[in-house]
């Protein structure tokens, strides 16, 4: 049989400065593409680019806003994190979110008066309790039966973001606002404290990213994540009980995404509003793709991403840009690192030009 | 009141039938895309625009399956040739395609004169109920086999069709081959990189022909953002519930548009159900049909098992 025309070789490993070259390659690629996008719809997209630069620096008070839609995105990236490294793929960190907001907000809807320093460390435990659960849920069902765990989260999802809908329609209604079904404000006793402005959010953040990445590098645990990652089999025969670690792990990551909702629903909501994970979960798995599953470089995507998200909703009010064009970007960013990874790993070869032929 | 229920399911199932037939066409090629929600999104945009551009009915339809196809053909370049995860990449495929449909729709209210979208007369002339005479007369009948739009008829037709290919053609027989397992197709001679793209790009495009169907029908002709609104989910979903089958999806999408109207039929004052519990409905039951079917671990009704895992030739 003749050799095809074009075939895929695996490649000798890069320098880690030729992959961070290629990997900036890709970022241009994608910015390039993403300006001829708007540049066919008649805009000039330096100027594009410009204002979402701008847009997001333009005051304390926009990046503050920054700052806060960092806070969820970075926290529930992190979460997944931990899951994928165990090649769980956690696509429920939006229902996990959910949950830890849904059962933070029991404590601020009806023990609004217990004192400040009691209550929001109850909060941020119910948190960690509901999402935790939520991821519980899936890693039993994968380890028990071998349960898609991708489809199963998925699932879990809807079933958590119509939790909200009924508990919004029905026992947490506002009763103080008849005409329009909504959960009610928090008390200020149950709203997390600001720091320099923006909700501490921002501190279990922090706390959170240092965590993640001390877990992943430097204990048992976070080793023996990435072996069960590599290799179950592998795992096993080291006398590892695979099980126990696949369930303490989701706990920690259901846990973890909890923290993001009980931060976004007590911290910037003020409220339990239906849209407190708001795709957020989602992203959150592009962020840490595109990282790598690196806590540092997570926390460099997600402030880009933040960036972006904030710097297009500028650009919505002056161009008249829907803030769509967000995630059409970060779309297309991760269409090409997601492309550039394959040049990491593996390289074509053209018909006659390697020689040996194998 | 029995005979509305049906009908009315049978309509919210629409859509669904596509976005599932479609989903069934990428897994049976060996690939778990969780793009469907986008492809559906990128069919809605560019069914809608077109038909309101041009007001030919066949014409969007087209536009809509080319739109869905372009959404598959990212995800298959990236999935087949360059080996990239595939979760990760159906799902940025998802958020692109929301991204993108949402955007271009956002474009043209803002340029157009009455700040609102709605398809001209003509095509929705074209869209309404095929009325088949003496058929479509009939006493119940009539109502519930042929009072329905032609979307629900090409539905059925895709769907028997897929079926034929998928079990009863020799193409069929391959594509389940690099489904189950691509080294071994490919070492008889099956052409698995071709055969992939192919299957994946056409199940993108009925995926966005169930797009174009919630762009243009659910709303009355009306654009209204986020118009798929997770049905997306749901096909893939219902992938499951009809084990990987296309005319056991005719099936399954009925039931699943019967559960997403079930709440406007239920008198609330007998069976005091809230609303959101209905919502939940089709996620609670393929969430429990997931369980299930992973108990009881039977081959014939699971998915196809090369799914989800990219296929390097060199490394046999």
């Amino acid at each position: 049989m003749r050799e095809p025309f074009i075939r895929t070789v695996k490649r000798a490993e890069l320098s880690p400065k030729q992959t961070a070259a290629l990997r900036l390659a890709a970022l241009l690629l994608a910015l390039t593409a993403g300006g001829i996008f708007i540049l066919c719809l008649g805009y000039n997209p330096f100027a594009i680019y410009g204002t979402i630069l701008s847009g997001s620096f333009r005051s304390g008070l926009a990046i503050q806003a920054v700052v806060k839609i960092m806070i969820s995105l970075l926290i529930a990236s992190l979460a997944v994190t931990l899951a994928f490294k165990m090649q769980f793929w956690n696509i429920g960190a939006e229902g996990q979110i959910i949950m830890g907001a849904i059962f933070s907000s029991f404590f601020a809807l009806f023990c609004a008066n217990w004192p400040r320093v009691v209550l929001i460390p109850v909060m941020v435990v119910a948190g960690v309790v509901g999402g935790g659960l939520w991821g519980l849920i899936p890693a039993f069902f994968k380890c028990r039966y071998g349960t898609n765990e991708t489809l199963f989260t998925l699932m879990l999802n809807y079933i958590a973001l119509y939790l909200i809908a009924f508990l919004r329609d029905g026992p947490w209604r506002d009763p103080a606002n008849p005409g329009f079904a909504k959960i009610a404000t928090f008390e200020k006793n149950a709203q997390l404290p600001k720091v320099f402005g923006v909700h501490i959010g921002w501190i279990f953040a922090l706390v959170l990213l240092a965590f993640v990445w001390v877990y992943l590098k430097y204990t048992k645990q976070g080793y023996e994540i990435s072996v069960v990652g590599e290799s179950q089999a592998t795992a096993r025969y080291s006398g590892m009980n695979v099980k126990k670690i696949i369930l303490r792990t989701m706990f920690m990551s259901g846990a973890i995404a909890g923290i993001a909702g009980m931060a976004q629903a007590a911290g910037s909501d003020a409220t339990l509003a239906s849209g407190v994970a708001g795709g957020v979960g989602f992203t959150a798995i592009i962020v840490a793709w595109l990282g790598n599953l690196n806590p540092g470089s997570i926390f460099i995507i997600s402030a880009l991403f933040s960036i972006l998200e904030k710097g297009s909703s500028v650009v919505q009010s002056n161009f008249g840009l829907s803030t769509d064009c967000a995630d059409v970007l970060q779309g297309i960013i991760l269409f090409f690192i997601l492309g550039c990874e394959f040049f990491i790993r593996y390289k074509f070869v053209i018909r006659g030009k390697d020689g040996a032929g194998a | 009141m029995i005979v509305k229920f049906l009908v009315a399911a049978v309509l919210a199932g629409t859509p669904l039938l596509f976005g599932t037939l479609g989903e069934i066409l990428n897994e049976r090629a060996g690939h778990l895309n969780l793009g469907v929600e986008g492809m559906m999104s990128l069919g809605a945009t560019a069914g809608f625009i077109v038909g309101y551009k041009t007001d030919n009915f066949v014409l969007a339809l087209l536009a809509a399956f080319a739109a869905g196809a372009f959404g598959a053909l990212i995800y298959a370049v990236l999935t087949v040739m360059l080996m990239a995860n595939q979760n990760v990449s159906g799902l940025t495929l998802t958020i692109f395609g929301i991204g993108l449909s949402n955007f271009i729709g956002f474009y043209y209210v803002g340029k157009s004169a009455e700040g609102t979208l709605k398809l001209p007369e003509r095509i929705t002339a074209q869209m309404r109920s095929v009325h088949i005479p003496v058929l479509s007369d009939l006493p119940v009948a009539g109502e519930l086999f042929f009072s329905y739009n032609p979307f629900v008829y090409l539905g059925i037709i895709t769907a028997v069709v897929l079926g034929f290919y998928l079990f009863r053609t020799n193409a069929g027989l391959n594509i389940r081959a690099v489904g189950e397992n691509p080294a071994a197709a490919d070492a008889a001679g099956i052409h698995v990189t071709k055969l992939k793209y192919l299957n994946i790009m056409a199940g993108g495009g009925i995926c966005g022909i169930g797009g174009a169907y919630t762009g243009m029908i659910t709303n009355g002709g009306v654009w209204i953002s986020d118009c798929v609104g997770g049905l997306g989910w749901i096909a893939v979903a219902l992938v499951i519930f009809a084990s990987w089958k296309p005319v056991k999806a005719v099936f399954g999408s009925l039931v699943f548009g019967a559960f997403r109207i079930l709440k406007y039929y239920v008198v609330k004052d007998i069976i005091p159900i809230p609303d959101a519990f209905f919502d939940m409905l089709p996620f609670l039951v393929t969430a429990l049909v997931l369980v299930a079917t992973s108990m009881r671990q039977s081959r014939e009704n699971n998915q196809p098992a090369g799914c989800g895992i990219n296929y390097f030739r060199e490394e046999r």
